[in-house]
């Protein structure tokens, strides 16, 4: 009844193609938007900022990334925290090397050292699929393990192997207050978020989706692999590099090579497999997922009045975590954003039930 | 021919490795034998986790990347119940656990994923990793419990004359191995003479024509994943014995999936090769190449065996990927 | 049936991410400290995280039980798992941070890598980071480092320490020229912090420094053990953690070198460690600080007021191990700069930064360890705004078998050489992060 699309014409072209034809979502996603912006700075307080909001926005920057490689190209790999230590290591040394770059350029450049990095990792693509293709992109994570780890020029020749990063100052401006950081973090993202959305709309995400569907066939009517399967790892990587150096610098301030291990990589691909591959809206479902899980399974114990030791929690976590991922590959392999789908398809015909 | 040309290959390079440092009058033949015997060691466990691997999916075309889990729950299990009773009554329980264990898996998860492609799988069976690691620490804890094979630790010098020094071998590394041995042997006689062995050779060759002709789909599947599951109480214990078990031993076991891919993924002896590769090649890396590279590059240390097996794999993606022993036929693009 | 379900998993998801908005309930005003307790109680450093914990928790409950709180200000705590993660260790930080009627009274991260993120964050946030024995070496210079409190040593101290000791061994520090020891460190901030001050040593020395890290988690040791073997160093310094430290024990014995050439720091020689060895680890050493095993007046107090309610952390047989000692011990040190703190600031729930005026003035001498049970499990401490450690000391303690045996030498680390060592590396820190030196002369009053 209300979020029907009756008398909506599309007169021109352009229009037709808008990213958000129906009037109603246009104005649901500014309403997010101007939400987003101009209320959270004031409703939410520094803890929710700092432990979940900015964690979850840069996770899904992430998350968007690998679900381009992953749900639109079905180039499976997990190995992509790699690729955002390698943001994260760039721009470390370009702030360092470089310290007249304006930090919106570092941020690019990073990315673009990443999706370099990414090209040379997917190069296997070109010959192997499936799971053939996630062990070689499990040498990338390790051997990036090893390189930050052990090649003492990346981390400034620190002698405890961990580099610690000053607060990014931006046009005079200094990002370390928590909202700050969130107005950052949330314009960096929407606008990402914009772009993907419109390379998969294009030429480019059609190939993708041509590669992932029927690799063979899309052969034959002209679409090149070489340039599907590379540009979705450079891109992808690229958006991952940007992510890694964005939660090296706001949100950890100082890491070490650990901090980008495998476990990071597992936890982007079960972001998107429970948010939905194939899907931008999977990629925020599935980071607001994972960042918030283990702070449910802190607080519904003490909500329910039940003693629950750390070491039970933590279990737990993993046991749920495991259960999940299962539990929607079979119920729902499409994952959250299609549960969001279905329920906006009730909506279009609500009140009536078909 | 054509098959035995990679067995030719594996065995000229192992010929070359073994008497190259005797031609090149290296400083230290010995010690090369002792990392080669070392490598060769670490190597058989892998191998050990990697058949399971090879098992499953020969039987189910499912890549079970939980192997690593099951060999950790399977360790605690027998660690555990070893501390109440003989360690053959445990060994006995756990066998019992991982069968109900292997019921379970295939009930739950991989009946209803049936026809799904083989990535949902994987991640399905990533899925059960996390489970059973953390079901497993929450019913045996997370400490670090001792499996007590009665194998004594001091190592023995042999070959005194021949080598300066003599070459070290230690005791549960050659357990392990004749272990390894008459498992696969077992293996062989298992797949090769009994009904249900050949049921589930039918089964791994095509599952529609199995299928066909009465072989009950799921019921095999059952087995297949028990007897992973032996396999991986067979690892656990080993590995336990040597390093003691604890959940770290899971995230070790990652290194079996390059010597699948060595290997081949439907390949039993291809499993013990790709192993036996790995682990030899790891070592030899990290203790010949490692020093060199460090002062060359300036590093800080080596480490190299973290990535070594993994690259190898890569390289061998690109040049064969179907691994030494596997079938020709794969996902090529 | 597929319908119900998926109906079923959307309201589950839904119904989660509200529950998530439950604000926390306002804290009456009561007068209440409250004590974060950031441990790992799984994972691979589980081991050795666990038994530390149960320490500090125990002496928390002990002071509630039989001292009524302090000075009748009731402590309230609650843990929160890290598993050894930075990333979860910056979590729980956060998360805790603000708990309580005055906030957080001090952290104790129980890792390297956890405090170095967190250092960041104590200069706004304005909460004290208790290392006791670990962190960064530099944050003895309390003058850049005003929040951070390494007591009982850093492990450029213990590095210190055990060269010494060995020079001892030797007949002299002239005689280790031409020498080599290698350390076998966790491939961690933790375990590289010790190497500036080796090579420092090896230079003035002349022995000859081996450098084999570990990946975490520490299991695979084969090959570094192998290259032991063909260097045939004449000592071996491990600087490991959690499994890796009994794993390092037991490719030892797999290689047949002398354990009682092998010297661990602190962190890498209590009961967890050695026992999975066996018997093959009679011999090992390892520095001890603080306190040794064993049992004085306060475990049998901990025993009387904890274990005999049923309210003890962990198990019984477990009071009295090194680790669990050290966790005491951190705890005394906490609970005795809030006391000093209330004699300033008046007995009522403190803020992080009236807790820090009490570390910073923190004289634990032996009368007063005698008066609160801890003789022979605590040493002397005595911080000032400039020095944040206080004067750090060591034994040498060497597993028989059973039990540790303690050497009765005590050792200082070498000020001359750490001083201008810990200065430049504050510098170089305060320089990088743009950090204002506090003037220690203005702010005592």
């Amino acid at each position: 009844m209300l979020f029907r699309e009756n008398g909506q014409f599309k007169s021109s072209y352009r229009a037709d193609l808008a990213m958000l034809p129906i009037v109603q979502d246009r104005v649901f996603m500014l309403a997010l938007v101007a939400f987003a912006f101009f209320a959270v700075p004031f409703l939410a307080s520094d803890y929710l900022f700092l432990s979940i909001i900015i964690p979850f926005l840069i996770l899904t920057l992430a998350a968007i990334g690998l679900n381009l490689l992953v749900g639109y190209c079905g180039q499976i790999s997990i190995g992509h925290a790699a690729f955002m230590a390698v943001g994260a290591y760039a721009a470390y040394n370009l702030v360092l090397r470089l310290p007249f770059l304006n930090f919106l350029v570092v941020l690019v450049l990073a990315g673009l050292i990443a999706a370099a990095a990414g090209m040379v990792f997917g190069i296997p693509s070109l010959r192997i699929k499936g799971l053939y293709l996630a062990v070689a992109t499990l040498a990338a994570q390790f051997f990036m393990d090893w390189l930050f780890a052990r090649v003492k020029w990346f981390t400034n020749y620190s002698h405890s192997g961990s580099v610690s990063t000053a607060p990014i100052e931006l046009f005079g401006w200094a990002v370390d207050t928590p909202t700050r950081k969130y107005l950052f973090l949330l314009s960096i993202l929407i606008f990402f978020t914009v772009i993907a959305k419109n390379l998969v709309r294009g030429h480019l995400g059609r190939a993708w989706m041509a590669t992932r569907d029927q690799d063979v066939a899309a052969e034959v009517i002209g679409i090149r692999p070489v340039y599907a399967k590379l540009s979705a790892f450079a891109v992808s990587s690229f958006f991952c590099g940007i992510a890694g150096a964005l939660w090296g610098f706001v949100h950890l301030g100082s890491w070490e090579p650990l901090a980008f291990n495998l476990n990071v990589s597992l936890n982007l691909l079960f972001m998107i497999i429970i948010g939905g591959m194939g899907s931008l809206l999977g990629a925020y479902f599935g980071a607001a997922f994972i960042v918030m899980l283990p702070i449910l399974l802190n607080r519904i114990p003490d909500l329910l009045g039940v003693p629950l030791s750390t070491a039970t929690a933590s279990h737990l976590e993993f046991m749920i975590f495991g259960a999940l991922i299962v539990l929607f590959l079979i119920l729902e392999p499409h994952g959250l954003a299609r549960l969001w789908s279905i329920g906006k398809q009730k909506l279009r015909l609500w009140p009536f039930p078909y | 021919m054509k098959r035995q040309l990679p067995v030719l290959a594996l065995c000229s390079v192992l010929v070359i490795g073994l008497f190259l440092p005797l031609a090149l009058k290296l400083s230290a033949p010995g010690f090369w034998m002792e990392v080669l015997l070392g490598g060769l060691m670490a190597g058989v466990l892998y191998s050990l986790v990697a058949l399971g691997f090879v098992l499953i999916f020969k039987a189910s075309g499912v890549f079970n990347f939980a192997q690593g889990a099951m060999v950790l729950f399977a360790a605690l299990a027998v660690a555990r119940l070893a501390e109440k009773m003989p360690l053959w009554v445990a060994i006995l329980i756990a066998v019992a656990i991982m069968v109900a264990l292997a019921y379970v898996i295939e009930r739950l998860v991989l009946r209803p994923l049936v026809n799904q492609e083989g990535v949902a799988l994987l991640m399905a069976t990533l899925g059960v990793t996390y489970f059973l690691d953390g079901f497993g620490q929450t019913l045996w804890g997370s400490d670090i419990y001792e499996i007590n094979l009665g194998i004594r630790r001091e190592p023995v010098m042999i070959l005194d004359n021949l080598f300066q020094g003599g070459i070290l071998i230690n005791r549960d590394d050659v357990a392990a191995a004749i272990v390894a041995v008459i498992l696969v042997g077992a293996l062989a006689l298992f797949f090769q003479k009994t009904k249900t062995g050949r049921a589930l050779r039918a089964v791994a060759d095509d599952h529609q024509a199995a299928q066909s002709i009465g072989i009950p789909l799921n019921r095999i599947w059952v087995i297949v994943w028990s007897v992973a599951g032996v396999v991986a109480i067979v690892g656990g214990v080993i590995w336990g014995g040597k390093l003691g078990v604890q959940f770290s031993i899971s995230q070790v076991a990652l290194k079996a999936l390059p010597v699948v891919i060595l290997g081949g993924f439907t390949s039993v002896p291809g499993a013990i090769l790709g192993g036996l590769i790995i682990g030899v090649g790891e070592k030899m890396a990290e203790v010949f190449l490692g020093p060199p590279l460090v002062k060359a590059f300036d590093l800080a240390g080596g480490g190299i065996e973290n990535w070594f097996a993994y690259v190898l794999a890569l390289l061998f993606l690109l040049v064969r990927p179907e691994g030494l022993f596997g079938e020709r036929y794969i996902d090529r693009v | 049936m597929q319908g119900k379900l998926r109906t079923a998993l959307a309201c589950a998801a839904l119904a989660a991410a509200g529950s998530v908005a439950v604000v926390d309930a306002a804290f009456a005003q009561a007068k209440e400290q409250f004590f974060p307790v950031l441990v790992y109680r799984t994972g691979p450093y589980a081991p050795n995280g666990v038994p530390f914990a149960n320490g500090y928790v125990d002496y928390l409950k002990l002071v509630n039980a039989r001292d009524g709180g302090i000075n009748g200000v009731k402590i309230t705590m609650e843990e929160c798992e890290t598993g050894y993660a930075t990333d979860r260790g910056v979590e729980c930080y956060e998360r805790l941070k603000a708990k309580g009627p005055t906030g957080a009274t001090a952290f104790h991260p129980l890792s390297t890598g956890i405090t170095f993120a967190l250092t960041d964050k104590s200069f706004s946030d304005h909460i004290p980071i208790i290392t006791t024995g670990y962190g960064r070496a530099d944050s003895v210079d309390g003058q850049v480092f005003g929040w951070n409190f390494p007591l009982g040593g850093t492990y450029w101290d213990a590095a210190d320490m055990l060269v010494q000791h060995i020079g001892k061994k030797e007949g002299g520090l002239d005689k280790l020229k031409g020498k080599k020891i290698a350390l076998v460190y966790h491939d961690s901030p933790y375990g590289k912090e010790p190497i500036a001050l080796l090579q420092e040593r090896a230079k003035m020395h002349g022995f000859e420094l081996l450098l084999l890290p570990v990946t975490h988690p520490g299991v695979e040791q084969k090959a570094t053990w192998l290259q032991i073997r063909q260097n045939r160093p004449d000592y071996v310094f491990l600087w490991g953690w959690g499994v890796m430290n009994s794993t390092a024990i037991k490719e030892a014995v797999a290689t047949g070198y002398p354990r009682e050439k092998m010297y661990g720091v602190w962190w890498s020689g209590a009961e967890p460690d050695v026992t999975p060895a066996g018997d093959g680890a009679k011999g090992y050493n390892a520095l001890v600080f603080f306190a040794p095993a064993g049992q004085g007046q306060v475990q049998k107090d901990v025993l009387k007021y904890v274990y005999a309610k049923g309210q003890g952390a962990g198990k019984q047989e477990e009071v009295g191990e090194v680790l669990y000692n050290r966790g005491l011990a951190a705890a005394l040190v906490t609970v005795e700069a809030v006391k000093k703190a209330q004699l300033r600031f008046g007995k009522k729930p403190l803020t992080g930064e009236q807790v820090r005026w009490g570390l910073e003035n923190l004289s634990l001498d032996e009368a007063s360890i005698k008066k609160l049970g801890f003789t022979g499990y605590m040493t002397p401490v005595s911080t000032s705004c400039v020095n944040h450690a206080g004067e750090a000391q060591a034994k040498i303690h060497t597993w028989d078998g059973k039990k540790w045996v303690v050497a009765p030498t005590v050792y200082h680390a070498d000020n001359s050489l750490l001083k201008p060592m810990i200065r430049a590396s504050a510098e170089k820190y305060a320089a990088e992060k743009k950090i204002v030196k506090r003037d220690c002369a203005k702010e005592a009053d």
